[in-house]
């Protein structure tokens, strides 16, 4: 139920500063997920929007009013810890009344609103028991009861799944997704490095890289149009082939060691890079040109799909994703296709760059 | 259908049969080294021995502990043990000694814990520093302690003198308003920082993340300790207190050292060390030795079962 505003976010243990200056808008209701790979600082940002890290300079708002100094009972925020974080000498019951019954609200309405979030979690018939009594799952589940017993501004979840199995997993995030359908008010915010997590859940996506942000957008723009080489390569799995570039005599664009692209080159040619995600490959018909000719080093079969290696002889074999249909074998040559309009172009720097028809 | 024979056990069979062999020789051990003692005592307390006479002793049944002395004619008294006023002066002390120590050095423990609980700059030495006290042999310190006290050399009464806290010098061991007092002191002040220690392992066994939890639920700094720290770190209290309490009910050296024959301040342990080996009462004494077991294991069984109840 609030907007949140990060002005300048940034935060330092002792020397090492680890968010250098984080702008976000978030708006009321909306579940934005923070992503990066580990240590980028994802945890820190939530636990700072919590109030459990010190804020070292810039500002934080909700609903435009300062909460820098705010203890996190006043900020209206409840959290999900990756660790469950229950009262191990408490039931079910009291894990999710504890702050409640300090607050003085009464005991009716105390055990109204537990009894609505057990039911709403299927905890009803586990009230009586001990964390210790419950499985991963069940006290991940109070763990969320306990956030919505709250009845916060603010929703902070701290990789909620990552200690579940993998069906567990999937199930729990479909009781996210539908928890946050229930309270379409309750703005969200969500720490993983779960990309089916990030891509599901999501109405924006945060990439965050060594403590700054990378790019902020929908889950599909994140995908369909990386702002840069570090995106490209981070949304999407696997990840994206790209290929040291080069300027043809025509003024053209060719992967190295591949067949010249119908694209423009940028007028600065150095250390450029062209991606293209393995889903786009295809392997090449009869008569249509191939993008590159290689042998198969390594076929990975997923079921649905497999993952075809082929040496293009660089340094990382080229990862070509095809149906389980498409007969491959390693040893095997194969010709590899993609439309022009599946390829991402990066400066030297890494930011993505126009693509061009010639 | 499958024939169970007597040679194939069960797992857990197997399992207890390996339990018992592993644990036969420590079992061996302990009934030499604790069993074997403690049946001799049990039996000297109901013979005349006398540490000159060990093999001479006779059996005299209760005699030691309760008998009825006749003086002819119907007249007499009880004598022994159980009417001994010298020795339920001395399960008093023993009682008292063990509640007022263990009750301090529990409440200081847990404060001095709390605070090596918190990150601070040099918390490593300060840790091994406040273990100092426990680290002094007993004799030592208490010998120390007992310097420090002493109404002419002094220096507690010399500081004390000098800042005009009291008026004229204090005999704080011999005079028996002070006696008790004295050597509470001495004893919290070397007990509890093994309190401390116990109890902070105790502390550190809380996940830092359960904190959290209460800070974002709103709980205040003083509830969080009642109702989060204190419920989780009980067990380890609780195992603390035992282990001390063992050890002030039997409580010696400070005591024989800090003021030896004094009533005051006579315990279980000091009354049956003076009668073993100093009033040539050796029978006697091994009788008081026996009620002293029973005590001590009286109270521990007790205080188990609270504790259980207590815990859930
Ligand atoms: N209390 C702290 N004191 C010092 N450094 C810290 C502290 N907490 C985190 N850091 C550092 O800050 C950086 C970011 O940590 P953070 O926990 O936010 O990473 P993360 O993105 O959540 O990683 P992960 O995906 O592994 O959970 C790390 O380099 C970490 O070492
Ligand atoms: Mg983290």
């Amino acid at each position: 139920m609030a907007q949140l505003t990060l002005r300048n976010l940034c935060k330092s243990f002792g020397r090492a500063e680890i968010i250098h200056g984080i702008d976000l808008d978030i708006a009321k209701g909306e579940f934005v997920v923070f992503v990066g790979p580990s240590g980028c600082g994802k945890s820190t940002l939530l636990r700072l929007i919590a109030g459990l890290e010190e804020i070292s300079s810039g500002e934080l708002l909700f609903d435009g009013e300062k909460v820098n100094d705010l203890p996190p009972k006043e900020r209206g925020i409840a959290m999900v810890f990756q660790s469950y974080a229950l009262y191990p000498h408490m039931s079910v019951f009291d894990n999710m009344a504890f702050g409640l019954k300090l607050a003085k609200s009464d005991s009716g309405t105390i055990r109204e609103r537990v009894e609505e979030a057990a039911r709403l979690l299927e905890l009803e018939p586990l009230l009586n028991r001990k964390p210790r009594e419950l499985s991963g799952g069940q006290r991940q589940r109070v763990a969320i009861g306990r956030a919505i017993v709250r009845n916060p501004r603010v929703f902070l979840f701290d990789e909620p799944l990552s200690n579940l199995d993998a069906a567990l997993r999937g199930q729990t995030r479909v009781e996210i997704a539908r928890l946050h359908e229930r309270m379409p008010d309750t703005t969200m915010v969500y720490v993983t490095h779960d990309q089916i997590e990030a891509m599901t859940l999501a109405d924006r996506i945060v990439v965050l890289r060594a403590g700054r942000v990378e790019q902020v957008g929908a889950p599909m723009e994140l995908y369909l149009k990386p702002a840069t080489r570090f995106v490209a390569e981070f949304i999407g799995t696997p990840a994206m082939n790209i290929l040291p570039a080069e300027v043809t005599a025509e003024g053209g664009l060719r992967p190295k060691g591949g067949a010249a692209l119908p694209l423009r080159a940028p007028a600065k040619a150095e250390g450029l890079g062209l991606g293209v995600r393995p889903e786009d490959l295809h392997i090449a018909e009869e008569g249509e040109p191939a993008l590159y000719e290689g042998r198969v080093t390594l076929v990975e079969r997923l079921g649905e799909s497999q993952l075809v290696h082929v040496e293009i002889g660089h340094e990382v074999p080229l990862v070509v994703k095809l149906a389980r249909t498409v007969p491959a074998r390693r040893g095997e040559t194969l010709r590899v296709a993609a439309p022009v309009d599946a390829f991402h172009l990066f400066g030297a720097d890494g930011q993505a760059l126009d693509i061009r028809p010639q | 259908m499958k024939q169970s024979t007597g040679r194939t056990l069960t797992i857990s069979a197997r399992r207890r049969r390996a339990a018992a062999l592993f644990l036969a020789p420590m079992l061996l051990v302990l009934v030499l080294v604790a069993g074997w003692p403690l049946l001799r005592t049990l039996w000297f307390g109901f013979t005349d021995a006398s540490l000159g006479d060990l093999a001479g002793a006779r059996w005299i049944g209760f005699s030691n502990y309760l008998e009825w002395l006749s003086y002819g004619e119907g007249d007499g008294e009880w004598v022994g043990l159980l009417v001994d006023g010298e020795w339920w002066r001395a399960v008093w002390n023993t009682l008292v000694f063990t509640f007022i120590t263990v009750s301090v050095e529990t409440a200081l423990g847990l404060v001095v814990a709390m605070v090596l609980n918190v990150r601070f700059p040099l918390r490593g030495l300060v840790r091994a520093a406040v273990l100092i006290p426990w680290a002094i042999p007993t004799v030592v310190s208490a010998k120390m302690w007992a310097w420090m006290l002493n109404d002419q050399f002094g220096i507690i009464n010399d500081i004390g003198l000098k800042l005009g806290l009291i008026s004229s010098p204090v005999a704080w061991i011999a005079s028996a308003d002070t006696a008790m007092v004295a050597v509470m002191l001495v004893d919290i002040w070397k007990s509890t920082p093994f309190m401390a220690l116990l109890i902070l392992a105790g502390l550190q066994m809380i996940p830092e993340d359960i904190y959290e939890a209460a800070k974002i639920d709103g709980v205040n700094p003083l509830v969080t300790f009642w109702r989060v720290t204190l419920p989780l770190a009980a067990p380890a209290i609780m195992v603390a207190v035992i282990f001390r309490a063992l050890d002030a009910l039997r409580v010696f050296d400070i005591i024989y050292v800090l003021t030896p024959n004094n009533a005051e301040t006579r315990t279980m342990s000091v009354f049956v060390q003076e009668n073993l080996f100093q009033f040539d009462q050796f029978a006697y004494g091994s009788a008081a030795s026996t009620l002293l077991f029973l005590v001590i294991a009286f109270i521990t069984l007790g205080y188990i079962r609270a504790a259980r109840l207590n815990l859930g």
